[in-house]
């Protein structure tokens, strides 16, 4: 029964719609490459045992996405550790540390490289094990398999072999790459939704070759057989060459009959298809390129830094064992020894004179070993720690989780939170991610009178700035209405509130003749199917596009209820504005002037129940008031004053009109139509378009409507915000233009008086050339035009500079692709970058890649793209960062971005705060630890500079080794997690705040050098205050003298006292946790040095007994630790100080505000914040967002007023 | 939780004015005194430096440092008598150390060179691995104490008399407990030491065990820095102002080879230790620079508000 009722379907759809789609162009010259490399690929259906298939042997339907696999964890993971720089100069001084030339005990030198290896290697393997839960989630699906003899069975997808027959239901997704062989419906067409390939979410039709359609039954495969040839594995969604033996005939195949991979079978009972391509063969994996390891701008500047202190080390290391070089080689002269007490006569090859240059080498190594502390070892893994907790913050952040789907964030990678708080550029999607691809009638305007009271997005958004009174009454009425219509639950599609229509009440409007009219086209002009719940009678419908429905629902909800369709006819429930009941009446179809994007409108010929013909014809305003009649055009002013107010407001508006024909008139247009339509010519449909051309004229205009597509909650408002924080936003949309520039204007991302630059291929001349068919020609045409358009824009925006008019480029994908050439890009990027908004509308996925990839290399900045389908996989993927819309598209874009969030709105939160805060965090976490590691470096090297360079250094072996893992990382991994320069509030309320991390205030070279001069001078301090208190004199009052391990332990305890101040100095946010760590790290390195003392003294050799007998007893030792302490810190101090003062950067006025509010405010500061937003912002004017929209029309305003006076 | 929102209750200081000032004030407030405090102690220690490197060779072998070494390497009495004038009355115990400079005993060759496990129990006698070329003598057998410290011991001698009265100088406790108690056993005594064809420093009497050799427990405990002072011993008696101390020492110890200086310094000492001005000095200056610099952010806050 099933079956029948498809196949009744079908008959409808093929007559309605001629899908240019439907009609497979071969060209033969494509074909004739089967069999040559490249098309060697042959596929025997229904017989993946046979010999043949055997021999080809093609992969499986596996798909794996992991990393590493059991086996090749181990090697793999250690090989990518060690390919860190810093973690394999690590490996190196740990072996060479096995060796006597090591100035410490081995063991104190790998036991932190193993802690820190291993941790890393952890964290891997968790996160790849995660990977491989989705694989085998995914691998594990069922599908129904042809077992033989007619018999299908559900096998799952990992066991799909090339060349079986699969039979995939409704709504399932195609486990491979399928050839269509047959459907539900009898002529084998088949609905594809490729949402999660391309984003696009209207369906696909699909067709299978004539000769296989017969196949129905699952019987009817048992004893089917055929063998493909085809192209190779390849990356190209849209082509597919191949040709079908069956029953000794030879059939091509086009991408018509392939059913690709991810892909979902929509409105389709079932069908049948063959494997071709298998699991990494598939067109849609071949697509995803492997997920290119990110890495973000800190850590990448992270590794220069490293690679300086490299540098730095090799330098001091190379002078030092040039200076150990001499003073060896001078300690033999003549026989006679100098120090003797080195006894240099009989030494070691380390130290010996007579081969001092090999000394020096040798020394060279000791000192790399030694100095091995400039480089942070526990950098890496604490950043890797504070990443993850980060993540955590991210993931569990109460304002980034979305109730009604019960989605949280979700960071999948931890690498780039910091670069969440640099972004420059946002590109975003538009389907899905700025809208929820849903249509809502929103407005109308019937006869001049504008009709609707809802409230869109943007209006609400904007209220929230104005508070106009003009708003608030809207904002009133609204709520009126909403206690009306509380009682109704919200329908899909419909947003429309106003009592004067509603309900039927429009009969009592004044010109209730034309809103009849208007309703009654509304539910007759289109090409949707209705679809009558049989047991509530409710109605629902399905058509070719989001808007359409709406229309039809309006209509429906306004009375005007379309039931059925036939062939033929139309039918409605309709309102008599007489009698006021319900009627039926229908309407017998004539004809229907399809839609396409050259003529911008649609049109149905219908004949009325009293035999009156009408044409009734909506369309785009830009085409429908020019074909107004003279009479038609009653209430043309007004309407046009809706029209543009909607459009300005982002509302898709559509003008609707009719016109009563005359018999002779139809008859003579319905030849020349049908012949039109008969006609097999190439410009078939330029005939049709011409005969169409002639009809629709002399129009009577009814009014407009506006249909909102639906923003995602707090769309604009996030816009608003992301503009205010100097982001530039780009729109890539695989839409048609007027809809994404009507998607623009509800952004407030296109205004009025905004210059549009409009990049397009749309002229006349390319479109003659194109039917032409010269590809070289049409080329060469395109590229010129193109690069012209581009200079044109440029020259427009130079000719304007320093008047304040704002751009917006929008570019279609073909020129998008001339633009994207070599030659080209970078004009085009230039021309972008002076624009406040850009839109791409038609791009492919890969044009949006490589938009991408143009604009983060040719500016260097930070870019950011999120989007929610398949399509954006690349865009995802080439961006810095991906952010991926976990919407209900699928989760191809979540799988393959870096950050998932639930909504669009959340990434104001997600950049503002967390990725301020995360970018300030890591920064001054690494200029910390640069700082820490150096201080306690420089004065190990200043050490040794009075030991004659002979590699001693200046502490305890352990004390060494767990410097840089007790008694500093604690308190700078809390900081790193837990520090807030602002709150979360005034970093939303202050959204230039996050300009520091776009221009990368906090970890510019002059901080990073600044950080290391200050410990520079912090080592220098610490030693030479050390070294004088503590030189010659007796140490206590029992006479004794300083001596190596007292001078080591006291300076040790000074630099311990000194970070871990230094770092409490740079805190602004001091939680308990962080007095715990930084108190506790001082507290455990006296509790260490006690532990450590009280061991057996071979072990711990100079440390024995330190603390309670020598050290503590001693005031010395106390007094020269509180004097080091302090002096050190002091200059630090006074820098802050003036610096905060003097030169504050925006978050420390931030923090001046705050810290003045509940006292009377400080205008002259409030001036200087102000200023201060003026100067940065004016180096980036923000042009876009509703802000910029009130500016710019309060500006209006008063120009109008000056102009007025 | 507040933890993971991230609203965890904070102070967030910042600097105000008012607080740097505070600051600095309270810095030079606590630090002037201590300085002054420090000054004094160190004022109050009475020291006597005597450089007796060069005066302690005869004349003839002054003028070259070959001389000298030929002279101090020769195994002639190398007794000298210098006389030291007491400046200040110097109150018990009055310590007596030696001074060496461009001595590297914090190289890195010399530092390693030794055996914790051999200096501290009888049974390691043979943990000499560390110790080359001082580990063995040319006959194989362990040396005991092994290295190049303990081979390098210094071995200038000192007795002091005042007018005809001798003063004792009490070498006991002269060295850190814990070095004697755990460091240097009390079972270990000295064998083959300094038997080698060449002699370093001083010889030790093999029948007292390294526990009670202090000299070497003093030496042991190596000096950070290339010039360095170490305990030599103890006068326990009380020094008048003018006093005249004689010295008569034996300069054995080579220090001519690496141009070192020797100096034998007789010092007083207090709670805070010996005798010098550089803490008390540290902590003014450092004070009053913190005084300086509130005064002159206040004086810069009032002039420029903001």
């Amino acid at each position: 029964m099933k079956t029948r009722g498809g196949r009744r379907r079908k008959l409808r759809f093929s007559k309605l719609y001629s899908f240019a789609c439907g009609k497979a162009s071969l060209k033969d010259d494509e074909h004739s490459q089967i069999g040559r490399p490249g098309f060697s690929r042959e596929v025997f259906c229904n017989e993946p045992e046979s010999f043949e298939a055997g021999i080809r042997h093609y992969g499986g339907n596996y798909v794996r996405s992991t990393k590493y696999t059991l086996a090749t964890f181990l090697p793999k993971s250690l090989f990518e550790q060690f390919r860190r720089v810093a973690n394999f100069f690590f490996l190196v001084t740990g072996i060479l540390a096995l060796t006597p030339l090591a100035p410490y005990t081995a063991v104190s030198a790998i036991i932190p490289l193993v802690i820190i290896v291993a941790a890393t290697m952890l964290k891997e393997g968790v996160e790849d094990w995660r990977r491989k839960q989705q694989d085998i989630e995914v691998n594990n699906r069922k599908v129904k398999v042809h077992q033989g003899d007619g018999v299908f069975n559900y096998t799952e997808w990992k066991n799909l072999r090339v060349g079986q027959i699969v039979k995939v239901e409704k709504d399932e997704f195609f486990p491979a790459d399928l050839l269509l062989l047959s459907s539900s419906y009898d002529d084998a067409i088949c609905y594809v939704e490729t949402m999660n390939l391309d984003g696009e979410t209207n369906l696909k039709l699909k067709q299978a070759l004539e000769v296989t359609s017969f196949l129905h039954e699952d019987s009817d495969f048992r004893d089917f057989k055929a063998t493909l040839k085809c192209e190779d594995p390849n990356a190209n969604l849209y082509s597919f060459i191949g040709s079908m033996e069956f029953e000794e005939q030879q059939y091509p195949l086009s991408p018509q009959q392939l059913l690709l991979r991810d892909s979902k079978l929509r409105n389709t009972d079932y069908i049948y298809g063959a494997v071709v391509f298998t699991g990494h063969d598939t067109k849609v994996i071949q697509n995803s390129t492997d997920p290119p390891s990110k890495r973000s701008r800190i850590e990448k500047k992270m590794d220069k830094i490293i690679y300086f202190l490299f540098c730095i080390l090799f330098l001091i290391s190379f002078v030092g064992s040039i200076l150990f070089g001499i003073a060896t080689k001078d300690d033999l002269k003549n026989g006679r020894s100098k120090r003797w007490y080195l006894r240099p006569d009989d030494s070691t090859v380390f130290f010996d004179p007579k081969r001092a240059p090999l000394a020096a080498v040798f020394h060279f190594l000791s000192a790399l070993m030694l100095y091995t502390y400039f480089i942070p070892i526990s950098l890496y893994v604490s950043i890797e720690i504070v990443k993850v907790l980060q993540t955590i913050f991210i993931n569990s952040d109460i304002h980034l989780y979305y109730e009604e789907a019960d989605k949280p964030a979700h960071a999948r990678t931890s690498n780039l939170n910091e670069e969440l708080g640099q972004v420059d550029t946002i590109l975003s999607d538009k389907t899905g991610t700025l809208t929820c691809n849903s249509m809502e009638f929103i407005k109308c305007s019937v006869a001049g009178t504008a009709y609707g009271r809802a409230v869109t997005e943007v209006e609400r958004a904007m209220d929230g700035r104005t508070g106009s009174p003009l708003v608030n009454k809207e904002v009133n009425g609204f709520h009126n209405m909403k206690e009306s219509t509380d009682s109704k639950s919200p329908i899909k599609g419909f947003n429309f509130k106003d009592e004067r229509i509603m309900n039927g009440n429009w009969v009592n409007e004044p010109r209730a003749d034309v809103i009849q009219k208007f309703l009654r086209l509304l539910a007759i002009c289109h090409t949707a199917i209705p679809e009558v719940d049989e047991e509530t009678g409710k109605v629902s419908y399905e058509a070719e596009s989001p808007d359409e429905s709406a229309f039809v629902i309006a209509a429906r909800e306004l009375g005007f209820e379309f039931y059925r369709r036939t062939q033929t006819t139309i039918s409605l429930h309709e309102l008599d504005p007489v009698s006021g009941d319900g009627v039926e009446r229908s309407y017998k179809l004539l004809n229907v002037l399809e839609f396409n994007s050259s003529r911008k409108r649609m049109s149905v010929i219908v004949r009325d129940e009293e035999g009156k013909i009408l044409l009734l014809c909506k369309g785009a305003d830009s085409v429908m008031f020019g074909r107004l009649a003279k009479s038609g055009r009653e209430f043309e002013e007004e309407t046009r004053e809706h029209v543009t107010e909607y459009a300005d407001a982002g509302l898709r508006t559509l003008i609707l009109a009719y016109r009563g024909l005359d018999e002779e008139e139809y008859k003579e247009f319905n030849e020349k139509f049908t012949e039109a339509k008969n006609s097999v010519s190439t410009d078939r449909d330029t005939l049709i378009d011409e005969v169409a051309e002639k009809i629709e004229r002399e129009l009577t205009l009814l009014g407009a409507t506006a249909v909102e597509d639906k923003l995602q909650n707090g769309v604009p408002n996030c816009i608003d915000k992301l503009a205010q924080a100097g982001i530039k936003i780009w729109v890539l949309t695989g839409d048609k233009m007027e809809t994404a520039i009507n998607i623009g204007f509800a952004c407030s991302l296109l205004r009025q008086g905004m210059k549009q630059i409009i990049i397009t291929l749309e002229s006349p001349q390319i479109q003659a050339l194109e039917k032409a068919g010269d590809k070289a020609a049409i080329t060469k045409a395109s590229k010129e035009n193109v690069i012209n358009q581009i200079s044109d824009g440029k020259a427009q925006i130079t000719s304007a500079s320093g008047r304040p008019v704002s751009y917006a480029l929008i570019i279609d994908g073909k020129s998008l692709a001339y633009a994207l050439e070599d030659g080209v890009k970078n004009m085009f990027l230039d021309l972008a970058t002076h624009c406040a908004s850009v839109i791409c509308c038609r791009s492919s996925p890969k044009q949006k890649a490589l938009v991408t990839r143009l604009v983060k290399s040719g500016t260097g900045k930070t870019t950011l793209a999120i989007g929610d389908g398949a399509n954006d996989v690349g865009m995802l993927q080439e961006a810095d960062i991906g952010v991926g819309i976990s919407g209900f598209e699928g989760m191809q874009a979540v799988m393959s971005s870096d950050i998932a969030i639930a909504q669009f709105r959340y990434l104001e939160r997600l950049l503002l705060v967390h990725g301020h805060w995360c970018y300030r965090r890591i920064s001054s976490m690494i200029c910390y630890f640069f700082y820490k590691n150096l201080t306690f470096g420089f004065t190990i090297f200043l050490y040794e500079a009075f030991t004659s360079f002979s590699a001693q250094p200046a502490y305890n072996d352990w004390f060494l080794s767990f410097y840089s893992v007790l008694f500093s990382s604690v308190p700078v991994v809390i900081m790193g997690v837990s520090d807030q320069d602002v709150s979360a509030r005034y970093c939303l309320k202050f959204p230039l705040l996050y300009q520091q991390g776009v221009q990368n205030a906090l970890f510019s070279w002059r901080r990073i050098l600044g950080w290391m001069l200050n410990a520079v001078c912090s080592a220098i301090i610490i030693f030479f205050l050390c070294m004088k208190a503590l030189e010659l004199q007796a140490f206590n009052s029992d006479g004794r003298t300083a001596g190596r391990d007292i001078l080591g332990a006291t300076m040790y305890t000074c630099v311990v006292w000194v970070v871990n101040l230094q770092l409490a100095l740079a805190i602004s946010y001091f939680t308990l946790l962080q007095h715990v760590a930084i108190w506790g790290s001082v507290a455990v390195w006296y509790l260490f040095l006690l532990g450590y003392g009280a061991i057996t003294p071979t072990r711990s050799t100079t440390a024995y007994q330190l603390l309670v007998e020598v050290l503590v007893p001693s005031s010395s030792y106390w007094l020269v630790t509180l004097l080091v302490v302090i002096s050190t810190l002091i200059p630090y101090f006074a820098y802050s100080a003036i610096q905060r003062r003097f030169f504050p950067m925006f978050h420390e006025v931030i923090q001046w505000i705050r810290h003045n509010n509940g006292r009377p405010n400080d205008p002259e500061f409030f001036e200087m914040v102000r200023q201060r937003s003026m100067r940065q912002s004016s180096m980036r004017p923000t042009n876009v967002g509703f802000t910029a929209r009130l500016e710019a029309s309060s500006n209006r305003l008063i120009e109008m007023n000056s102009s007025h006076k | 939780s507040r933890f993971t929102q991230q609203e965890l209750p904070a102070c967030k200081p910042i600097l105000t004015p008012k607080w740097v000032i505070s600051v600095f004030l309270l810095v030079s407030i606590v630090f002037v005194p201590i300085g002054v405090a420090s000054l004094y102690a160190s004022r109050d220690v009475v020291e006597i430096i005597d450089r007796y490197d060069t005066d302690c060779i005869p004349v003839a072998n002054r003028t070259d440092k070959d001389l000298k070494i030929q002279y101090i390497q020769s195994s002639v009495e190398k007794t000298c008598n210098r006389s030291l004038r007491v400046p200040k009355h110097m109150k018990p115990p009055v310590y007596v150390y030696y001074q060496l400079d461009n001595f590297y005993q914090n190289h890195r060759r010399y530092v390693k060179s030794r055996s914790d496990t051999q200096l501290r129990s009888n049974s390691s006698a043979n943990d000499t691995d560390n110790c080359k070329p001082e580990d063995t003598t040319s006959n194989g057998l362990s040396i005991v104490p092994c290295g190049l410290i303990a081979w390098s011991l210094f071995n200038d001698t000192y007795s002091f008399s005042r007018g005809n009265e001798q003063l004792d100088i009490n070498k006991t406790d002269i060295s850190w407990k814990s070095d004697r108690d755990h460091k240097f056993g009390k079972d270990v005594y000295p064998t083959n030491f300094q038997n080698g064809n060449l002699t370093g420093g001083k010889k030790l009497n093999s029948s007292i065990p390294l526990s009670e050799q202090e000299d070497l427990i003093v030496w042991m405990r190596t000096a950070a820095l290339p010039t360095f002072r170490k305990l030599y011993g103890r006068i326990e008696v009380d020094l008048q102002e003018n006093d005249v101390i004689q010295v008569t020492l034996e300069n054995n110890y080579n220090t001519y080879s690496f141009n070192g200086k020797k100096k034998l310094v007789l010092s007083t000492a207090n709670w805070l230790g010996g005798k010098n001005d550089f803490l008390g000095i540290a902590y003014v200056t450092v004070g009053g620079l913190c005084f300086f610099l509130a005064l002159t952010f206040t004086v810069v806050y009032l002039v420029k508000p903001r």
